[in-house]
């Protein structure tokens, strides 16, 4: 059914759709109102048969998931940012024990400074958890994720975060295609756990092993996420069939056929970027784009196969590894060793930067020139940058930087002193 | 152990274990030829643990009161590696070891997915959950989620084992370690030597702040009384929480044959208040039997030797008697002595 709701409804419809059990939520933003939803929809009787936890804290929340997971519970549930980081020891647990967990992550920047707004930060500091990590590119993709996320989860015993793009993707008003009750209960069959909390089959979960084994429980690990990476397409094309559209897979090519450039990016600036590549076509440059829509498992493949007749990448990415780049970048990097490519990485909207399509075709031009800084931080304020550097040249107690760059920028209503 | 042992004849009334004249329905869980035995022989526990032992008569003794149909949340600890390292468990009931600080959110979880699989008809047994953890992943780094399961009133009984101080870890200060105490960070050195006197931080008196429907405290040395307690707690629903104090020989340097001993000092010399209270008010208190001075519970411990010394240091034996004349006073424990 098409209707128009905000991003984070449409996700927390597609979740109930998947008939959870035990949800648990604490607000963070931007993830509030897609727990809200549910939450609203528990307590009306609407979604029935599930658990709506309020818990104190991040930590707590996906400890009562591992919790409801292991006791054979569909358990999902949402953070962001600092939520993701408050979590982590339990993030970690709840992939090392197997259990399929969905979490929505709606991806925020993380302090300091404290910083509410959109960029990838969050979930790739989490790249090597042991979670499968899904991104979206619009808000019909969420929702559509969301519900390939339970049956990928659940038929590999891995947790599955899906990761939508904080306030530019929860917060926005969009066309969806809501599915019906039957189709979900189509693609989506009860979970079977392979391990379970139960009377009548005591088990011992979660004790020590030691040097004797703990390598290959470990590669397990890595060897589930590589069938994740064969029921990724699977999966996509076995959704196409039940609800009649595309979404999810492994990587998504856009104009990629003959182009000399391919720029690789995640989540919702992929819209703009599309925009961008159209223009520069029209224009005669031979440019393309390419997705990534699962970041873990790493379509390292997919990823060489869609490059393979480009001269040149680059990586637009919405995260920084601090003193080496970036973090995508460095992943794909992995992907195309030995085929020669010329490779630049490009940061850019950190804590909510707006990425434009001026800026972004600007950036584009320079690197089908080949005139690219290898690592670019787009739109940077250098002006601002190179004052407060300077200013910590000659002055032992400089202050708080993230004051001082208000300042250097300009800003209205920045002290001066 | 000989064929031919004395036979002892306690007397009824008491909380002796195997009493052998109470009435069958009376005797201890423990007496019983048919008990679960929760852990298994064969665990890594050390010679006279406290933590063994209590966790094995309450456990069996939740067991008893729901009829198998148990699971268990372990932190992080000596109960959770002294019974499993795979491949090898201790364990009866299905249980799950997850972290050092989330063990009551695991047993929150665990009660949620019951509570919606039985609405749903997939289970049909009332299975319960027990959560349990040593003082440090209770008092000090699960106290968080401790807190969030008392304030929900969620459907899970949590068992305290307090032997005070990080004992897994090569017995290091926690928040439950008493004043005076000598632990790997609290040194018997300087002017103040072993850990100091701070402002306390009793679990049990916080518990019942959270107003939740049962908190009870017990000890090694009243094991009926364990078991009484956690038969009781099991016949509740909502957040239980049981305090259990397990004198550890290794942290605490007391002979292994001493454990019990060690637990009833604790108790007779008001140290260690026994008692039970339902939302949040006391209904009962073991009363002491025989009062001690605190001296005749610390002198036995090495973790104390530093206050025994050519010089005995009587200001601080003094603090510490103040400590347990405070908590007799507070819980009435000289009261309806028998």
């Amino acid at each position: 059914m098409l209707k128009q709701c905000e991003g984070s409804h449409a996700v927390a419809e597609a979740v109930a759709l998947c008939r959870p059990e035990v949800i648990c939520a604490y607000p963070i933003s931007p993830q509030t109102h897609i727990v809200e939803g549910i939450g609203e929809m528990v307590k009306s009787g609407e979604l029935k048969d599930c658990e709506f936890i309020n818990v104190e804290s991040e930590f707590a929340a996906m400890s009562v998931a591992i919790g409801s997971s292991a006791a054979g519970a569909r358990t999902y549930t949402a953070t962001a940012s600092q939520g993701l980081l408050y979590m982590v020891e339990a993030v970690y647990n709840a992939s090392g024990l197997g259990l399929p967990i969905v979490m929505t992550v709606a991806n925020r920047a993380i302090g300091a400074p404290i910083n509410i707004w959109n960029d990838h930060s969050d979930s790739l500091s989490q790249r090597d958890c042991g979670w499968i990590q899904l991104f979206a590119e619009t808000n019909q993709e969420a929702l559509d994720l969301h519900i390939q996320a339970f049956k990928l989860a659940e038929e590999v015993s891995l947790p599955v975060m899906v990761c939508m793009d904080g306030f530019i993707l929860t917060h926005a008003y969009e066309r969806v295609d809501m599915p019906t009750q039957e189709q979900v209960d189509a693609y989506l069959p009860a979970y079977e756990p392979r391990q379970v909390l139960d009377t009548a089959e005591p088990v011992s979960i979660g004790a020590m092993v030691g040097p004797e084994a703990f390598m290959e429980v470990r590669y397990l690990a890595h060897a589930r996420q590589m069938q994740a990476l064969e029921r990724i397409p699977q999966l996509a094309a076995e959704f196409k069939s039940v609800f009649g559209r595309e979404a999810g897979g492994l990587v998504r090519p856009y104009r990629c056929e003959d182009a000399e450039t391919i720029v690789i990016a995640m989540g919702s600036v992929l819209g703009t970027l599309k925009d961008t590549v159209d223009a520069m076509r029209d224009a005669g440059q031979k440019i393309g784009v390419l997705g990534i829509t699962s970041f873990r498992p790493f379509p390292l493949v997919a990823v060489a196969a869609a490059l393979k007749n480009c001269k040149r990448f680059v990586v637009l990415e919405k995260s920084l590894a601090v003193g080496i780049g970036g973090i995508v970048a460095t992943n794909v990097r992995m992907a195309v060793t030995g085929m020669g490519l010329k490779g630049y990485t490009v940061i850019a909207g950190l804590g909510g930067r707006a990425i434009t399509v001026k800026s972004l075709a600007g950036m584009l031009e320079k690197a089908g020139r080949d005139e690219l800084d290898l690592v670019t931080f787009l739109d940077l304020d250098w002006k601002a940058v190179n004052k407060q550097l300077e200013l910590e040249k000659t002055k032992r107690r400089s202050g708080p930087v993230a004051e001082a760059l208000l300042r250097h920028a300009g800003i209205v209503g920045a002290r001066n002193y | 152990m000989s064929a031919q042992q004395t036979v002892k004849f306690y007397q009824t009334g008491t909380f002796t274990v195997g009493n052998r004249l109470l009435a069958p329905e009376e005797r201890s869980v423990q007496a019983n030829m048919q008990r679960t035995n929760s852990i298994n022989s064969g665990h890594r526990a050390c010679q006279g643990c406290g933590e063994a032992l209590g966790a094995r008569y309450a456990i069996d003794a939740a067991m008893n009161a729901t009829k198998r149909q148990l699971i268990a949340a372990n932190a992080t600890g000596c109960l959770e590696v002294f019974s499993t390292p795979y491949p090898e468990t201790s364990w009866q009931i299905p249980w799950i070891h997850s972290l050092f600080g989330n063990t009551a959110a695991v047993g929150t979880g665990i009660a949620a997915a019951i509570k919606v699989k039985r609405q749903k008809g997939e289970l049909r047994e009332d299975v319960r959950v027990v959560a349990q953890g040593g003082d440090g992943g209770t008092t000090d780094i699960g106290f968080g989620c401790l807190s969030g399961m008392f304030e929900r009133n969620d459907d899970v009984l949590y068992i305290c084992y307090d032997n005070g101080g990080y004992m897994n870890t090569g017995v290091q200060r926690s928040s439950a370690t008493p004043p005076a105490a000598r632990t790997a960070t609290t040194m018997p050195v300087g002017p103040e030597p072993g850990n100091p006197f701070g402002q306390g931080k009793f679990v049990p008196a916080i518990a019942m702040a959270h107003e939740i429907p049962y908190v009870a405290t017990a000890t090694v040395a009243d094991l009926r009384d364990l078991e009484a307690k956690v038969t009781k707690a099991m016949g509740i629903r909502g957040a239980r929480y049981i305090h259990i104090l397990v004198p550890c020989p290794l942290g605490w340097g007391t002979a292994s044959h001493d454990t019990i001993r060690m637990a009833r000092l604790a108790k007779e010399t008001g140290i260690f208040p026994v008692f039970e209270a339902e939302h949040g008010e006391i209904k009962s208190a073991l009363a002491i039997r025989r009062q001690l001075p605190v001296e005749d519970y610390l002198r036995p411990q090495k973790r104390y030797a530093h206050l025994f010394g050519k010089k005995p240091a009587v200001d601080t034996i003094a603090r510490i008697q103040a400590i347990a004349d405070k908590n007799i006073r507070r819980y009435g424990l000289l009261e309806n002595q028998h």
